[in-house]
């Protein structure tokens, strides 16, 4: 079951040229594969940035070295101005709660409800809210993603959409200033995928976040995009908006508009 | 034949850089619990709630194997000790071989079968799912939440549940002897409490400390290693089981040789 929700056509959001995520010639290898091949690219403040790739690319796997789940071999990944590969874990963690990461499959808690899941991250890092204020806030949070009435159902009671909408909830209640989302509309039907889609842009919209959306749907990079970047053999391929790309010269570049 | 050698000479040094790979993984996976137990904050909400799970939810299958195991050895010992008139002897020696080693390891094997897996195959799901991962990136410690609850939790749960199993276990010998004979309760518990002393408690006490420990940490570790993919949570509830079931054979074996040296 999924909550149409109302949304209003996007005003533009204030961007600036100043890079909030700056990686530099990052490589990771498992084993023989080598994953990443010198990948450089940022993410300016208050951007949209979708980066598309074909699967096995790396996509998924440079982000999650951007909070520090995947340890990159050799790089640079400046966030907020400092390079996360050079920080300890304490410091980490100060820029982790900074940082909003929506899994594929949302990673809901499974033992815990809807309120439970939101409770539990925000409890940790606010711990001077009062059960009330905690309370409302995650009664607010469930309505910026239209989803008030599941506060007390579990995740396995959840459709795919509200899953992605929960798991949005969750990390927009700790107030993220960076976004990352992998394949925030994978395995949704077409209808929740757009609302996926308007809720990303309303998300930016409202909160002013940065983000980067991982993802294989075109709809959604169309919608979404601010700039687009494609990785190829663990490198950034091409660059550009989805205007700039849907008309590029290279034929592969070409070939994820068709 | 000398390509056969050579694989078969390539095979065991892959199996035994594996196995020294493993081992430095799970001695560093305990270490970095001993290191955590003591930093706040403490996560005691969901210890509780691993006690309960882990000690409470226990109860029904420990009363039942525990009252079993007393009635059990009762019977097939008593036609052994009649041929030698020594029938007086069954409460002593059913409520020793209790104490001392039945209903630890008894117990211990059966929570390793419960505990271990369920615990395995819990964070084996959670990682599989990236509920892990999506603790890690709100900056909230996994390790701490899951595995040193979990840890603490088997390791003051399973001693309590081998006392428990000792005294069901009693119980069942009570019935077991009543079967044949006519003993009546105060007499029979007289003769239990008449011969044990503190140097049958003590030892047998402590290592089932030791077994709840391992049962924890080996779920653990297994769960919280799990590869990716579905087949490998049933793989890493089926690997704690059996892990941690040969571990329960190990300690007991060391602690028996410890015992030996010492009381």
């Amino acid at each position: 079951m999924t909550q149409e929700i109302t949304t209003t056509a996007p005003t533009p959001v204030s961007k600036t040229n100043d890079p909030i995520i700056e990686i530099k010639k990052l490589y990771k290898s498992f084993g023989s594969n080598e994953v990443l091949k010198g990948v450089t690219f940022s993410v300016n403040k208050g951007e949209n940035l979708v980066v598309l790739g074909k699967s096995g690319s790396g996509k998924s796997i440079t982000i999650k070295c951007i909070v520090g789940l995947i340890i990159a071999d050799e790089g640079e990944i400046n966030v907020f101005g400092t390079d996360i590969t050079k920080i300890d874990t304490n410091e980490l963690n100060e820029i982790r709660v900074r940082i909003g990461f929506l899994f594929q499959n949302a990673a809901l808690y499974d033992s815990m409800s809807v309120r439970e899941n939101l409770g539990f991250t925000l409890k940790r890092h606010a711990k001077d809210l009062s059960a009330e204020e905690l309370e409302n806030q995650i009664k607010d949070v469930l309505e910026s993603v239209g989803l008030s009435e599941a506060i007390d159902q579990m995740p396995s009671e959840l459709s795919g959409g509200m899953r992605k909408r929960i798991g949005l909830a969750r990390t927009l209640i700790l107030k993220p200033e960076i976004i990352l989302y992998d394949e925030p509309t994978t395995g949704l039907d077409t209808i929740t995928s757009r609302e996926i889609s308007e809720l990303l842009l309303e998300i930016q919209k409202k909160h002013k976040t940065s983000s980067i959306i991982i993802t294989h749907d075109m709809a959604c990079a169309k919608h979404t995009a601010d700039r687009l970047v494609i990785l190829k053999d663990g490198i950034i391929h091409a660059e550009g908006t989805y205007e700039e790309l849907e008309k590029s010269e290279d034929e592969w570049v070409r070939s994820f508009f068709l | 034949m000398n390509s056969i050698v050579a694989a078969k000479k390539e095979s065991i040094i892959t199996y035994l850089k594996e196995t020294f790979n493993d081992v430095g993984k799970i001695t560093l996976f305990t270490m970095r619990f001993f290191k955590e137990v003591v930093k706040p904050p403490y996560e005691i909400k969901e210890f509780i709630k691993q006690c309960y799970v882990i000690g409470y939810k226990s109860l029904p299958l420990v009363t039942i194997t525990g009252f079993i195991m007393g009635l059990v050895l009762t019977l097939q010992s008593r036609p052994t000790l009649a041929k030698f008139g020594a029938e007086s002897w069954l409460p002593s020696m059913v409520a020793l071989s209790l104490i001392r080693e039945i209903a630890p390891v008894i117990t211990a094997l059966i929570c390793a079968g419960k505990v271990s897996s369920g615990i395995g195959a819990e964070l084996g799901s959670m990682k599989v799912t990236e509920q892990i991962d999506a603790m890690e990136v709100s900056a909230i410690n996994p390790y701490k939440y899951l595995v040193v609850t979990r840890i603490l939790a088997t390791t003051l749960m399973i001693p309590l549940l081998v006392f428990y199993a000792d005294g069901i276990g009693i119980i069942g010998g009570y019935v077991g002897i009543n079967i044949h004979s006519d003993v009546n309760m105060y007499r029979y518990l007289s003769q239990v409490l008449e011969s044990i002393t503190f140097l049958d408690i003590f030892p047998a006490t402590m290592k089932t400390f030791f077994f709840g420990f391992f049962i924890g940490m080996i779920g653990c570790y297994k769960g919280f290693n799990a590869a990716n993919g579905t087949e490998s949570v049933g793989k890493a509830a089926n690997s704690a089981v059996v892990t941690a079931s040969l571990t329960i054979f190990i300690i007991d074996m060391l602690a028996v040789q410890i015992t030996d040296l010492f009381f």
